[in-house]
Order: C-alpha cells, then sequence, then structure tokens
C-alpha cells in the first residue's frame, strides 16, 4: 500500500521544439490538500493532462494512487477531476449532463441530485447548462469531479468565476473532503489562495519545480520582514543606516523601512532608535506570504 | 462499453434532436412518396433526376418500398449530419475529456458512441419504412397502382431487402459522418465537408465524367440503398464503399487512440 497519492519522475512533455513540462519530480502524500501553483502558462494543466491518461508524456513516470499513468483505466474510477474548467453539453441541463457521466462511470444515479444539492445546484439543476453562470457551471464541474467518490480528486483552477462566498464554500468542501481522506491536488494561479487551503505545495514555472513539499516547510525557509516606520518621514534613512551597521538587509519601501531580520532582532531596533532620538511609528514583523515567496524563490515580480 | 451505450443514449433522446431529426427523417419521406404516387402522370418524371417511376414498376411486389428506397440517400445524409455532431462536439465543447476520465478506453468509447447513434439511426429508418409503406399504400388508389402483390411472400422479401439495404446505406453514411467528426474535430467543420462533397463536389464531377460514379462514396452509399443502379450493381457498390467505410474507420480509429487531448 503506498503513502503516495501522486508521484512524478521525469516528467516531460514537449510540443514540437516547446517544452512545456521539463522533468518534474514531486510527490503527494495521501489524505492532504496540495496546492500546485504557477503562473499561466507554468505547465499544470499539461501535468494533470499527463497524470489523467489524457496527453502522453515525452519522458518520465507517474503513478497514481500506486498505479503506473499508462494505464489510467487502474486508478480512473477512484479519480475525479475537473481539468480546463467545467466543460459540459450546452443543450443539456446540468441534471442531464451529470447523469450522461454517472451513466458512463455506472455510478450510482441518486448521487446526482445529491451532488447538485452539495455544491448548491439542487434547485437549478433542471436548467440547461448554457443558462448557468460562470460560477454554477465551476460548481457543476466539481459535482462531476465528485461522482466517483474519489480517493484523489484533481481540481484546475475550481474557484475561477466564483464570487467571494463560493470561493469560501470551495475551500471549506475541499478541506472537509481532505478530512474524510480524499487527497486533493488543486491548481491555482492565485497563490493566496492556495496558502489557505494547502498541506502541501507543488510549485512549477515555466515548466519546472521550484519548490514541492509541506507548506510549513517551504515558509519556515523563509526569512521574515521586520517593517519600521518612524514619526518623521527623514528618520527613515537613519533606521536603514542602523539595520545596516548591524549586518541586516534593509530598503525603504511605502514609507517604511523593510529589514530582512529575525523577529527577535525587532526589540533591538526598538532601542536602537529610541537611543538615535527616532520616535517610531510602527514596528511589526511580518512573514512573507506565498506570493512573496514565489517571487522570492523564482526572482520574479 | 454497455455504460458507453447507455451515457450517449442519454444525450441521443434529447427532444430537439431526437424529435427533430426524426421528424425531419419523416417529413422527407413522406414528401418523395408523396411525389412519387401524385406525379406519377407528370411528363417531367415522379423520380429523383426526372427517372420515371411507373405504374407497373410500383404494382411490383417491391412497389410498396419503391419510395423508401429513393429516400434512402437524403436518410444518409441525415445520418451523416448526426454523426458528425455528436462526434465532433465533444472537441468543440471539451467534453471529450470528461469522458475519457470516466472511460479511459478510448476504443470503447468510439464503439459504444457508434452502437448508440446505430440504434438511433435504426429507430429513424424503421419509422421512416412505416410512413412510407403507410402513404403509399393510402395513395395507391387515387394514382390506380395495383397493391395485390405488395403484401405476398414475395412483396414482404422485396420490403426485408429494401430494409436491409438502406440500413446498411444510412449507417456507412453515418460512419462516414463519424469519421469527419474525429479528423476534423469540429461539427459545423465536418458537416460542412460531408454534406458540400456528397451533394454537390461528386455530383458535379461525375456530370463532367460520368464514370467516377463507379469509384465516389456517396454513389456507391447511394446505390446500396437501391439496391444497385443502372450503372452501378449492388456487388461493386457494396465492395467500394466497405472499402471507403472501413480503411476511413481504421484510420480516424488510430488517430482518436493515439492523438493527444488538448481541448
Amino acid at each position: 500500500m503506498t503513502n503516495t497519492a501522486i508521484s512524478v519522475s521525469d516528467l516531460s512533455k514537449k510540443y514540437e521544439d516547446r517544452l512545456a513540462v521539463s522533468h518534474i519530480n514531486f510527490e503527494v502524500p495521501l489524505g492532504t490538500v496540495c496546492g500546485f501553483v504557477g503562473p499561466n502558462g507554468s505547465g499544470k494543466t499539461t501535468t494533470m493532462r499527463m497524470l489523467l491518461g489524457l496527453i502522453t508524456p515525452t519522458t518520465g513516470q507517474g503513478h497514481i494512487l500506486g498505479e503506473p499513468i499508462e494505464h489510467p483505466e487502474k486508478y480512473l474510477s477512484r479519480v475525479g477531476a475537473m481539468i480546463e474548467g467545467p466543460a459540459f453539453y450546452p443543450a443539456l441541463s446540468g441534471y442531464e449532463n451529470l447523469m450522461v457521466l454517472a451513466k458512463l462511470g455506472g455510478f450510482p444515479i441518486e448521487r446526482v441530485q445529491q451532488l447538485l444539492d452539495k455544491v448548491g445546484l439542487g434547485d437549478r439543476g433542471k436548467s440547461k447548462f448554457k443558462t448557468y453562470s460562470l460560477g454554477m457551471k465551476q460548481r457543476l464541474g466539481i459535482a462531476a469531479a465528485l461522482l466517483p467518490e474519489p480517493k484523489l480528486l484533481m481540481l484546475d483552477e475550481p474557484t475561477n468565476g466564483l464570487d467571494p462566498e463560493g470561493i469560501q464554500e470551495v475551500r471549506a468542501l475541499l478541506r472537509d473532503l481532505a478530512n474524510e481522506g480524499t487527497t486533493v491536488f488543486v491548481s491555482s494561479h492565485l497563490l493566496s489562495e492556495l496558502e489557505i487551503i494547502s498541506d502541501y505545495i507543488v510549485m512549477l514555472r515555466k515548466g519546472e519545480i521550484v519548490f514541492a513539499g509541506p507548506i510549513g516547510e517551504l515558509m519556515a525557509k523563509q526569512q521574515p520582514t521586520i517593517i519600521a516606520k518612524s514619526l518623521k518621514k527623514s528618520d527613515l534613512k537613519r533606521i536603514v543606516e542602523i539595520a545596516e551597521a548591524a549586518g541586516h538587509h534593509a530598503v525603504i519601501r511605502d514609507d517604511s523601512v523593510h529589514v530582512l531580520a529575525d523577529m527577535k532582532w525587532a526589540a533591538v531596533l526598538n532601542e536602537a532608535a529610541f537611543e538615535a532620538g527616532i520616535t517610531l511609528a510602527q514596528l511589526a514583523p511580518q512573514l512573507p506570504n506565498l506570493e512573496e515567496t514565489f517571487f522570492e524563490m523564482t526572482g520574479d515580480k | 462499453m454497455l455504460n458507453v451505450v447507455k451515457a450517449e443514449l442519454r444525450k441521443l433522446r434529447r427532444p430537439t434532436l431526437f424529435f427533430g431529426t426524426i421528424g425531419a427523417a419523416l417529413f422527407f419521406t413522406s414528401l418523395i412518396t408523396t411525389f412519387i404516387y401524385r406525379m406519377i402522370d407528370s411528363p417531367e418524371g415522379n423520380g429523383d433526376r426526372g427517372r420515371v417511376i411507373t405504374r407497373e414498376i410500383l404494382g411490383l411486389a417491391s412497389g410498396s418500398v419503391n419510395g423508401f428506397a429513393s429516400v434512402g440517400w437524403f436518410l444518409g445524409i441525415i445520418a451523416l449530419c448526426v454523426f458528425a455532431a455528436q462526434t465532433g462536439q465533444e472537441y468543440t465543447y471539451g467534453t471529450l475529456r470528461n469522458l475519457l476520465v470516466r472511460q479511459p478506453s478510448r476504443i470503447k468509447i468510439l464503439i459504444g458512441k457508434l452502437f448508440s447513434m446505430i440504434v438511433f439511426t435504426l429507430i429513424m429508418i424503421t419509422l421512416a419504412l412505416f410512413v412510407n409503406i403507410a402513404i403509399s399504400y393510402i395513395l395507391a388508389p387515387s394514382a390506380k397502382v395495383d397493391t395485390n402483390l405488395w403484401f405476398t411472400a414475395d412483396g414482404l422479401q422485396a420490403i426485408s431487402t429494401t430494409y436491409v439495404n438502406v440500413t446498411i446505406s444510412v449507417i456507412g453514411y453515418g460512419i462516414v459522418g463519424m469519421i469527419l467528426g474525429l479528423l476534423l474535430r469540429s461539427p459545423i467543420i465536418a458537416i460542412s465537408f460531408g454534406v458540400l462533397w456528397l451533394l454537390i463536389i461528386e455530383q458535379s464531377l461525375i456530370l463532367v465524367k460520368e464514370s467516377l460514379q463507379n469509384w465516389f462514396p456517396g454513389s456507391q452509399l447511394s446505390a446500396i440503398a437501391s439496391g444497385g443502379t443502372l450503372f452501378l450493381t449492388y456487388k461493386h457498390a457494396l465492395t467500394v464503399g466497405g472499402l471507403y467505410v472501413t480503411v476511413g474507420a481504421i484510420i480516424a480509429s488510430i488517430l482518436f487512440v493515439r492523438r493527444d487531448v488538448a481541448n
């Protein structure tokens, strides 16, 4: 019995002369919520397509729930997926669309109405898909992915088009599923969104892995910042000098000084500023968020 | 496989598609059959391309299904459109990836789709047959056509033979539509290409050089429905038409199985 829901080794996909995914390696433990992050065009969807057997990798191997990706028939009955947004037949109702997939997968048809209720479409199930808003389409896509009661749920940008309330509901749904033992592999280009729900992070940039591991491990690697604001703007330069004299990198940004230093050093800075006759209006430690971490690791801005 | 057929039938039974398609098939069956009987004395002919179908021909054992055989090519065009639309739409809507996630065997998807569309086609052909016989029977007395031989053993044999021929032909047209849908990955392009070729390009080329009808796919499929024509024997049409459909189906299936699903 494997402990990993997804394991990928040296996986690549080349389209003519363009390497969409380049020799990536990562593992996703069972029962976690794993955020698959990266900017648009970084190779997230291509990777997901390879994992679902929709496209053939150029090189490398992958395993889903212990089965090789060359044989999707061995694992897809335990996998739910929504790739590249919700795709359904516009002239069929939401209910009929799910019925097509339920019949195809041999799932109990009672699940169709249950899932429509679960994603908040219980009263719109009989409406044609083409009349749905983008948010409703996303919800139907999530319902379709949940049809097989999946051990692994793979969702590509599931909160696209959802309102803030809908985004919160999806987050809660994914967390509930993880608590029930489902592994959730969810991609997004909105890093802040995944920071909230993920236990695990796989970061992709230009087809290459930047980081893969527990989110706590990633954040622990990042140096915190101390943000200092003086009462007088003219004192900001002197605060920078104090920080640099102590060997810390410091810059002025948005009328405050950002010092790369351990949180404990905030007290030292406070004392030094006082002795220099500077009155601090604000002194706050700040941990970098996932977005800042991503940009720092990739050198992008 | 059975799950694929059930899922596909769910899509095909959509009222607009089901009643719209069957309605069109029955309307044209009625129209062509009515023309044959109402214009029986017309000097311009009562069959396709000015062909004259006489009282004597209609009074034969095969007379009850004469109109049905004539409408076979039209039922074929309808089948081509349905098969092409049902296949091509999976690409344009992006629903193919949903199907493949739920049923990774692409060959099963393809065969299941084909079976379900054949079921749909059989319903259409059977209803068209009954409508044709009913209209023929109703209009025969006023056109002074003798119906005594229609329901004899020979007459029933002629009905079943024509039904089989039209079915083979219509399914052949349908498979051509499915091949175009798979190759062109768009219902509109597949239908446009198929209809344009069969109704305009092929017919125009045959007008220029008559012998081409020995080799063009539409002529073969049309001749199968009629049980052979003056220019094309049934056996020749079945062989050449069968070759077109088989080779096309093999190429399209290989491409479907091997091609990346990137949309």
